[in-house]
């Protein structure tokens, strides 16, 4: 089956820090994979990549077929438009209200009327499970609603791949379950391609079809949670059991 | 040159992020709403502003000239020197300065933060883009209120002056307003006017850049806007001065 993205030996350097070194992934249509790595491997690099908001030094990045690297604006807005993002801080909007923060994607894509949106922001808000909550804005909720509002922005135009940015970074344990649950309700009840990324190896067994492990700029392992598990080689069962060394280039963080 | 590689960034990032927003301008749907909420968030920032700024400037001018002129028995003149001064030179440009001091800062701190919290990489992520959505609306609320603080500060400084005049030259206010109707011409308003375009748009540009260009979390937010105001400043100078020599060409 042909990959719905794929990485294809993709190289990547800030100043003189290289990042990624040859990175080659697939990732199949409907399935949930786990990009696992510690800080500053190239996780969250690697999805701002496939956004288009990064260009690599070298290799290419395909979405369904099409190189994202060479596409032009307009290609690269639809694409985006099949895109959702839950950012690690939420990244929600300060002088919006939760309302506008959910209809935002709709607006700039679709020409709804305003009680449309209404009824598409609450029916979304619903799905997070923080319905009638339009009104506020996002100063008034706690870092568990943030994520789940923004959870609710990023299937707000029924995207087809859902970037999960560290989703649990942060978060207690009881809103790190309810992450984890709605990340697998995404997957049942909408049928998307999600790629998680994140240090959280409870989360990342919890959540994914496949892992693939992120080390030294290139993906040194893919394979199912029970193949990770069961795994032999010493890289995957460093990092599953906490014991691999994370690197955090300073100029690496600030580039980013 | 090593040393001046980082001005050169700027001043290269600066006309890149100039010519991105003119082509947006050009090109996308302005939001409308955006522009009137950020021409109200500037005139209600900046007007008290300029309008403290102008009226002790022209009522400081006018303590000064009371002095000086008297020294020669001009006192007659001071309205006409209050008013070419304050309408070519000090209305427009002390007018900017606080609008870069205030709103240049504002805009920075803002976009900044927006950057340092992934708000701007979100806004791109959802295919939308940061100049239209930003930038734009930001830029040409400037453009807009810049001229119409400077018209508001020469007015207000006039009139500061005016007060001083009356009560410490002896100069009947109708006296000190003919005086200014009779000398400043209406090329003398324009040229004034005309310059705080300029500035406006420097002011937004910079201070836009400075935003969305900053690094180090929100540490790197107060150095951008420091930065956003110290260059905005120098660049209201540095075209001022060659602005108004190519006006005198003109």
């Amino acid at each position: 089956m042909k990959p719905i993205i794929e990485f294809k030996n993709v190289f990547l350097a800030f100043g003189d820090n290289p990042v990624l070194k040859g990175l080659d992934l697939q990732i199949q249509e409907g399935e949930t994979i786990t990009i696992i790595g510690g800080s500053g491997s190239g996780k969250s690099v690697t999805l701002k990549l496939l956004l288009g908001v990064l260009s690599p030094d070298s290799g290419s990045i395909y979405y369904q077929g099409k190189n994202v690297t060479t596409m032009g604006e307009k290609d690269l807005i639809a694409m985006r438009k099949e895109l959702g993002v839950l950012f690690q801080g939420s990244a929600l909007f300060d002088s919006l209200t939760v309302q506008e923060n959910v209809a935002y994607p709709l607006r700039e894509h679709f020409d709804y009327s305003e009680k449309e949106l209404d009824r598409i922001v609450a029916q979304k808000l619903a799905v997070v499970g923080l319905p009638k909550i339009e009104e506020m804005f996002p100063s008034d909720l706690s870092g568990g609603m943030k994520k789940r509002v923004g959870l609710a922005r990023a299937i707000a135009t029924d995207p087809k791949v859902i970037l999960y940015d560290e989703p649990t970074t942060g978060l207690d344990p009881t809103n790190t379950q309810r992450i984890n649950r709605l990340i697998l309700q995404m997957q049942k009840t909408l049928k998307v391609t999600s790629i998680v990324v994140t240090h959280d190896m409870e989360s990342a067994f919890q959540v994914s079809n496949r892992l693939a492990l992120l080390k030294e700029g290139k993906i040194c392992f893919v394979g199912t949670v029970d193949e990770a598990k069961s795994s032999k080689d010493e890289t995957v069962r460093d990092f599953i059991e906490g014991r691999m060394e994370t690197v955090e280039p300073l100029k690496i963080m600030e580039a980013r | 040159m090593t040393a001046l590689s980082p001005f050169f960034a700027f001043v290269g990032g600066v006309a890149t992020l100039s010519v991105q927003t003119v082509i947006k301008f050009l090109r996308s749907r302005l939001d409308f709403f955006a522009l009137i909420y950020q021409i109200e968030a500037i005139g209600n920032k900046t007007f008290v502003l300029v309008a403290l700024v102008s009226i002790f400037t022209g009522m400081v001018m006018a303590l000064q000239l009371s002095v000086g002129l008297g020294r020669f028995g001009l006192k007659l003149y001071i309205g006409q020197v209050i008013g070419l001064t304050i309408v070519r030179e000090l209305g427009p440009v002390l007018s900017s300065l606080m609008m870069a001091a205030r709103v240049g800062a504002g805009i920075t701190a803002e976009l900044g933060s927006m950057v340092v919290t992934e708000q701007v990489l979100a806004i791109e992520a959802m295919g939308a883009s940061p100049i239209t959505k930003l930038v734009l609306p930001r830029v040409l609320a400037c453009v807009i209120s810049a001229p119409l603080l400077a018209v508001m500060g020469d007015i207000v400084g006039i009139l500061g002056g005016m007060t001083i005049t009356m009560t410490e030259a002896g100069i009947t206010g109708r006296f000190y307003l003919d005086q200014i109707l009779k000398t400043v011409v209406l090329e003398d308003f324009l040229v004034g006017v005309v310059k705080t375009f300029f500035f406006g748009f420097f002011i937004a540009i910079i201070a836009c850049y400075q935003g969305l260009n900053t690094t180090g979390g929100t540490e790197g937010v107060g150095k951008a806007t420091t930065q956003a105001v110290v260059y905005s400043s120098l660049t209201i100078f540095i075209t001022d001065f060659f602005l108004t020599k190519l006006f005198l060409l003109l």
